[in-house]
């Protein structure tokens, strides 16, 4: 094993040399090669990936160095970045798991280890795992028919197919909803019928509050009964349009949680498992007021955390997990279950290392047949990107300021608004932005681009409305995206404030923006229903095509007030 | 099977059951609870005055008092509020929604022995508590508090 600092000498040589290091050798020195030598442990073993996105090709993905928690959630998982979450969590500075956890040396760790994830490489491993585990359940947390071209175009079927060859057994969901109640019913009902299961104990009809999708199974693995409960992203008619899903109400639901959760104990479970689309501040919160729930295997707010929380709640104890986004970590929890009580557990958060596991070749001819007729339309190069991009970070990301860059120049606006999505893949320097790039940081059934007057007074309610989502106090009222990425105007933001209070000293070209005066806004995925405009992803693709080249993005960032100390920002 | 109850409803409706109690909507509340209707209460502009109007001013807070609505809510217009009384024998329960115009939304008298439960579909414009106040036979208040977050929307995960 290297230290930090030998590792990067070895990185800078290989820089400074003008060649890639061979990921494998560099993962050899560091025993690399073992990552996923996971020795079975116990009876009963749960595999989880959550928030794929639809990312069924290997790609780069860059954890955030801004990751804000906010009152009682300060300090504490997930909300640790950079050298604070190796720490907290003994991962060694330098090591494989240091580049999967964390931003530092970002680009020139991801041109030596390579891409993450893609299907035919999950694949593998979950064979693997499933091989040295008999009777393991491969649990899908959600948002897995959303986030690329070939999702898109396909509404989900391409994910849908992919899912069912991967050997998923339950899943939930939060953007399949986007697809629309009656598709998302169709492949519950038809496609998963007898192969996948599709849990959400709080999805109700508006009408009389029937269940619109089972809220549980009991599955036996190796003799012991385990019940595996759905829980949806309970924001989706508020965080996406309503008028997808006009008939279906969500919620977090504690009350009704505790019920199944008690049903499943009097049917005999004697480990219980929630499959949760929560976010990771409300799984925690969860765990604290229900009871009787073993693990959380949670999704959503995309945190790749490298173990578990222990919450303790009135029945005892609950773990708590979030498996990371974009197909990079499966998580493998392993339980020693004896007499009907747990005796023991493991847990594991690997990262998906495309060069470390070779593809399914299964897996693999699927993927290819399924992208043969899109091939040219997603692999047409834009432009090249001299500096990295990404999307993740509470406040920005460098992808948002080139989509925000891209409005304001095309659209003619004075400021633009974008989207705090999690999702969306990262760019190396050097690397060339293809329109599947551009379609994984914007495929959405509702991409509209608009162009809107909006006052002074409208603007800094907007601000403060996504702002209190994120910094609520209280992580039931929080909705779990980042903040909306703002072009053209300057703020300050102070998290620790009350809503009304948090967003100060906006300006437009130094000057004070008035709340009565009239200001051009660009925005897009608009949730009214009725909204229309042109497609961002042809508002960009236009200024990449124009652009060739595109130099590193100027990040605009809120001045941040009273989180100096905060270990959330590095 | 609910399918089938919607089809009975829907049938109900075509059969008369519910045009005849469309009919008796015609009436106005103000005929019909002429007797008791508290004008007061009811068009105070602030928590304090409809407390003070249903003689509710010094209710003390009571988690006998169950309040189901969303933490935040899916649609402003139309928000689902269940409440019920685990207080004995509370007889009357009235909902407030501190910023509402006029806050009181309504009160029920519950009579002899009814259970003091209610679903209720309120209107807010902006994040607001919703306030329940019970009051028992013996002519005491209680009251419990929930915050109901109302949010522009978008922009999630």
């Amino acid at each position: 094993m290297m230290n930090r600092r030998e590792f990067l000498q070895i990185l800078a040589a290989a820089s400074a040399a003008g060649f890639a290091l061979d990921s494998r050798t560099l993962l050899a020195a560091q025993g690399g090669e073992k990552l996923y030598d996971l020795p079975r442990f116990g009876n009963v073993s749960l595999l989880h990936f959550t928030d794929c996105h639809a990312q069924l090709m290997p790609i780069y993905f860059r954890e955030p160095n801004v990751n804000l928690g906010i009152g009682g959630a300060q300090g504490k998982a997930p909300h640790l970045v950079g050298e604070r979450l190796l720490k907290a969590f003994k991962v060694k500075p330098g090591s494989v798991e240091a580049h999967a956890f964390t931003h530092l040396d970002f680009a020139q760790a991801a041109k030596t280890y390579g891409k993450v994830g893609g299907f035919s490489h999950l694949a593998t491993l979950i064979k693997r795992l499933r091989a040295s585990r008999p009777g393991a359940l491969l649990l899908d947390g959600g948002d897995t028919w959303q986030g690329s071209a070939t999702a898109l175009w396909s509404k989900g079927q391409d994910m849908v197919d992919a899912g069912k060859l991967l050997g998923v057994d339950i899943m939930t969901g939060h953007w399949e909803f986007t697809l629309g109640a009656e598709r998302v019913k169709e492949i519950v009902e038809k496609d998963f019928a007898g192969k996948i299961e599709f849990l959400a104990q709080n999805v109700k009809t508006t009408d009389f509050g029937d269940p619109v999708f089972k809220p549980y199974v009991i599955r036996q693995m190796n003799g012991v009964p385990v019940a595996i409960i759905g829980q949806a992203f309970p924001y989706t008619p508020i965080a996406n349009p309503r008028y997808m899903v006009p008939d279906w109400t969500m919620g977090i639901q504690d009350e009704e949680m505790q019920k199944v959760v008690t049903e499943a104990r009097g049917k005999g479970a004697q480990i219980v498992v929630l499959l949760s689309h929560n976010g990771m501040d409300v799984d925690l919160k969860m765990a604290s007021r229900v009871s009787g729930i073993d693990a959380i295997l949670g999704g959503h707010t995309h945190d790749g955390v490298p173990a578990p929380s222990v919450v303790k709640n009135a029945g005892g104890r609950t773990l708590v997990m979030n498996s990371g986004s974009n197909g990079k970590f499966v998580s493998v929890l392993d339980f020693d279950v004896r007499g009907g009580k747990i005796q023991g557990f493991r847990y594991k958060l690997l990262p998906v290392f495309s060069n470390l596991l070779p593809a399914d070749r299964e897996m693999a001819a699927y993927i290819e047949k399924m992208r043969a007729p899109h091939q040219a339309r997603l692999e047409e190069k834009l432009a090249v990107s001299e500096g990295l991009l990404y999307r993740r970070g509470s406040f920005n990301g460098s992808w948002d300021q080139l989509i925000l860059d891209a409005m304001l120049e095309v659209k003619g606006a004075q400021i633009a608004f974008s989207p705090g999505f999690r999702w969306g893949t990262s760019i190396l320097p050097g690397q060339a932005i293809t329109f599947e790039h551009l379609l994984d940081q914007t495929a959405i059934t509702y991409p509209y681009s608009t162009l809107t007057d909006m006052s002074g007074e409208t603007i800094k309610m907007i601000l403060e409305d996504v702002c209190d989502n994120l910094f609520n106090p209280d992580p039931y009222k929080q909705q779990g995206g980042d903040m909306v990425r703002v072009g053209g105007m300057s703020y300050a933001c102070d998290p620790h404030a009350a809503i009304g209070s948090r967003i100060q000293d906006m300006r437009l070209d130094g000057k004070p923006i008035e709340a009565n005066k009239t200001y051009k806004v660009a925005g897009w995925a608009p949730v009214a229903e009725g909204a229309s405009g042109e497609p961002i992803w042809d508002v960009v693709s236009k200024w990449l095509r124009d652009k060739k080249v595109v130099t590193p993005r100027k990040l605009n960032e809120p001045k941040l007030l009273g989180v100096a100390n905060n270990p959330g920002i590095a | 099977m609910d399918a089938l109850r919607r089809t009975l409803l829907k049938g109900a409706g075509a059969t008369g059951a519910i045009a005849a109690a469309m009919a008796a909507g015609v009436l106005k509340p103000s005929q019909v609870l002429a007797a008791e209707y508290n004008r007061a209460a009811f068009e105070a502009k602030d928590v304090a005055g409809a407390l003070k109007n249903i003689g509710a001013g010094g209710a003390t807070d009571n988690t006998g008092i169950v309040i189901k609505a969303p933490d935040i809510a899916e649609n402003g217009a139309v928000v689902p509020v269940d409440v019920s009384s685990n207080i004995p024998n509370t007889v009357s329960l009235a909902v407030l929604v501190d910023k509402n115009p006029s806050p009181l939304s309504s009160a029920f008298d519950f009579a002899n022995g009814a259970l003091p439960e209610m679903a209720l579909r309120l209107k807010m414009g902006q994040t607001s508590l919703v306030e329940v106040v019970a009051k028992t036979a013996d002519g005491k208040f209680y009251k419990a508090k929930k915050e109901v977050k109302v949010t522009v929307g978008g922009c999630g995960g």
